[in-house]
């Protein structure tokens, strides 16, 4: 067998997003497919609507859990503004794949900042290679929005060598025992949005 | 104990946090103690999972230490652990239990947050080692973190020593593969030892101890040149690089090809070892996190560096992009060139999203009121810091666990009075602001203090039943432990009296004139006085009630609502280009704080026809 060089996947989001969970997945998808898996986030401030990041790696052998800037193979965005944020930690010919969900940060609400105007136009701008998905909406129409993370992995499946299979049984052993079938169902709407091409993306 | 027969090793993806329990579990610890702190808090959570271990949530980092050292004493194997400002916090027990050596295993974990993620400073807790002289271990990663915990027991017992297991968030926090092993039965504990010249630490006993600890250090440095855990990697020999903990990881990335020293035991240092890898390679580098520990250690034994902290920076974390550039700008040949690679622009003027008071959470009617008395309000550790950011602004200092009832109490003994006849200045009045949990870590003999001494401070315990900003867990005052027995209550207004203070008040926070009204009273008596602030986290016991929404006829834009600094509030401009606040359902907890703000009463809770719960 031919080494297998080391995928990077940085994940962000905001608190509350369920971005630790899914990045769960991811790392127990690649192990089950007998990878080395390093995964990293911070935790403590994530449940407050904070901005949060997580970590995901594999390959054959994998020394640090940390992606380093400008090397990512894909960026998993799981809000529009949090996806702009991070462009530039994908390395050339990366796939940004974002949730064009807006969730206004504190100092948004609070008056004191303004979210970006046009964010999908900006984030065109800033990488050529993008994909728009709404997760949100996928998840509503699977059951709950609150699958909306899964939604995501589903959309992200291809650009990554995991068998659907393996995604099958490790979502059924990830999620709460009554909302696997939501969640699968969420998955496979997000799946099936990846392969479709893009269209005009309105992040609202 | 059944032993159970598997065929196929089995692996697992833990957190370091995880592999620590799993390590000290299969170790046979008897007894685990902690107070909660990031990034160390799951480790006894993971812990609690275990059968029989005793797990506990000590008060404070200090009880949790003595808890151990006395469980160790008796000849039980004891895991304490903690953040790193936490040891700060043990430390008077730590540095004596050098002295007492260990009867039966003992492991401090010291989980250090370099980059300040959830910390108020970022300590290398790895000087503690050479300060208590006790061996230290640092793993790289989860699967060390296991090993190491298993290695760490029987090091403990056989140098009659505790010992100092540092992690950083990294490793706490990273998820790596680990091996699974049998866990060795505890040997029982049925005799309590007597040996007051080794366990009771007064001078003439001390005296006896300290040389035995000094030739523990030679003895462990001895033993440090065959430890299994610091191992050499021989490749280009034209670049040797000595390193330990996560960084190692980078390192390897930032120059796949070069020769390696890693360290695993990095106090006492190795200096044979160390030695012969440098004769063995053209030039020597030493990369590590935070302060030179290593560095100055291996210069002091006379062995020459290349390079060291002036390449890697004393703040923050490294990365294995900071030290391939670090490396690189040295000249260090055989650099990985895509971390090397120029990064794109980052995108400019983008919001910050910083944390902030979950919707509905208890803490922020009680700031907006503290932001509208200009208070100066000494501050503490927990969710309630966060009243220092906008739109409050309303917290004004914070140093430590326990700090905020005792730092009132000097600023307010040192404030000269307000000139005769002039009215008392609430912007210049000290008030302490402390969490329950907060309040059972320190807080309570800061109280004591102001009692006995006099003070006539206004103090708040922020009591939400839970310890909060580490997610959630059981303190004195939630009546339920960590392995989920029922058990006592504190009764905090009741032993308020038994300190001795007259004032103390309980009070709904999220009733805005309730507080002001008691705050002003509390203020105006000119003596000491407590006020509890007292309602559930409603992040922990998962509370909402029904919504709030925002009639757009009668929202006049006045954003006087937004003072309030709620997630679930947002500002748009509806279709006649006016200015309007709405109220997002998913978000909105039903705490009705907004609504007590609106002038023109626009918000309301909306509650279905049938009355139940939207």
């Amino acid at each position: 067998m031919t080494a297998r060089p080391t995928t990077n996947v940085l994940l962000t989001g905001v608190g509350g997003q369920g971005v630790v969970l899914a990045s769960y997945v991811l790392s127990q998808v690649a192990m089950s497919e007998g990878y080395d898996v390093k995964q990293s986030e911070v935790h403590g401030m994530a449940q407050r609507g904070g901005s949060v990041t997580s970590h995901f790696r594999f390959g054959d052998k994998v020394w640090s859990p940390l992606v380093p800037a400008g090397t990512a193979d894909l960026l998993m965005a799981f809000e529009a503004l949090e996806g702009l944020r991070y462009v530039n930690q994908l390395k050339p010919g990366g796939v940004l794949v974002y949730n064009a969900l807006r969730i206004n940060p504190s100092p948004v609400s609070a008056g004191l900042a303004t979210y970006p105007e046009d964010v999908d136009g900006l984030i065109k701008a800033a990488w050529p290679n993008v994909k728009c998905v709404n997760a949100n909406e996928l998840a509503a129409k699977a059951g709950t929005v609150k699958a909306a993370n899964v939604a995501m992995l589903g959309a992200i499946s291809p650009t990554l060598p995991f068998a659907p299979e393996t995604w099958e049984a490790v979502i059924r052993k990830a999620v709460p025992p009554k909302t696997i079938d939501v969640n699968l169902e969420a998955f496979r709407l997000g799946a099936a949005v990846a392969n479709e091409p893009t269209g005009d993306c309105k992040t609202g | 104990m059944t032993k159970k027969v598997e065929t196929q090793e089995a692996v697992e993806i833990l957190s370091g946090n995880e592999a620590i329990a799993r390590g000290a579990w299969e170790a046979g610890v008897k007894l685990a103690a902690a107070y909660p702190g990031t990034p160390s808090t799951e480790i006894l959570e993971a812990m609690a999972g275990y059968e029989g271990v005793y797990c506990e949530w000590s008060p404070n980092e200090k009880v949790a230490m003595e808890v151990g050292i006395g469980a160790s004493m008796a000849g039980g194997r004891a895991l304490v652990c903690m953040k790193h400002v936490g040891l700060n916090v043990a430390a008077d027990p730590f540095f004596s239990s050098s002295y007492v050596g260990s009867e039966a295993g003992l492991v401090v974990v010291s989980s250090d947050d370099p980059g300040m993620h959830s910390s108020q400073d970022e300590q290398d807790n790895r000087n503690y080692a050479r300060f208590t002289r006790v061996p230290l271990l640092e793993p790289s990663d989860s699967g060390e973190a296991k090993e190491f915990m298993i290695a760490a027991y029987e090091l403990s017992e056989r140098f009659d020593t505790p010992v100092l297991f540092r992690t950083t968030t990294r490793t706490s926090h990273s998820k790596s593969l680990v091996k699974l092993g049998e866990r060795n039965a505890p040997r029982p504990v049925t005799e309590l030892k007597r040996d007051i010249t080794k366990y009771l630490m007064m001078p003439a006993n001390a005296t006896i101890r300290h040389p035995l600890v000094e030739q523990r250090v030679l003895d462990l440095a001895e033993y440090a040149e065959d430890c299994p855990f610091n191992r050499v990697e021989m490749g280009d020999t034209r670049v040797g690089i000595v390193t330990s903990g996560a960084i190692y990881g980078y390192a390897r990335e930032a120059v796949p090809d070069a020769s390696f020293l890693k360290l695993g035991l990095t106090f006492p240092l190795p200096k044979k070892l160390i030695a012969d890898f440098r004769a063995k390679v053209d030039k020597l580098y030493v990369v590590e996190e935070s302060d030179p520990f290593l560095e100055e250690a291996i210069r002091l034994m006379g062995i020459q560096i290349d390079g060291g902290k002036e390449l890697n920076t004393l703040l923050g974390e490294l990365n294995a992009r900071s030290v391939a550039e670090s490396l690189a700008k040295a000249g260090v040949p055989g650099v990985n060139p895509d971390l090397l690679a120029e990064l794109g622009p980052v995108p400019r003027d983008l919001p910050s999203r910083p944390p902030t008071f979950c919707p509905g959470c208890s803490h922020r009617g009680l700031f907006v009121v503290l932001k509208k008395l200009r208070l100066f309000v000494s501050g503490d550790i927990g969710c309630y810091t966060m009243g220092s950011l906008p739109p409050y602004n309303a917290v004004h200092c914070s140093t430590c666990m326990g700090a905020s009832i005792s730092m009132a109490h000097g600023m307010a003994k040192v404030l000269d009075p307000p000139a005769e006849g002039a009215k008392p200045d609430l912007r210049q009045t000290p008030i302490g602001i402390i969490g329950d949990s907060t309040f059972f870590h320190s807080g309570i003999t800061s109280l004591m203090d102001v009692v006995y001494n006099g003070g006539k401070t206004l103090n708040i315990i922020v009591d939400n039943s839970t310890t909060a900003m580490t997610g959630g867990q059981e303190n004195p005052g939630t009546g339920k432990t960590l392995l989920g027995e029922p058990s006592a209550t504190v009764d905090i207004p009741a032993l308020c009296a038994a300190l001795g203070i007259k004032r103390v008040t309980t009070i709904d926070p999220y009733d805005l004139e309730e507080t002001e009204r008691v705050l002003r009273e509390e203020l105006a008596s000119g003596e000491l006085s407590v006020v509890i602030a007292k309602a559930p986290c409603v992040l922990q016991y998962k509370i909402r009630k029904p919504v709030f929404v925002i009639d757009a006829e009668a929202c006049i834009g006045c954003k006087r609502c937004l003072q309030a600094g709620c997630g679930a509030l947002n500002l748009y401009d509806d279709a006649n280009g006016d200015r309007k606040v709405e109220i997002n359902p998913v978000d909105c907890a039903g705490c009705g704080v907004c609504s007590q703000l609106c002038k023109e009463g626009a918000i309301t809770r909306s509650v279905p026809a049938e009355g139940k719960v939207s």
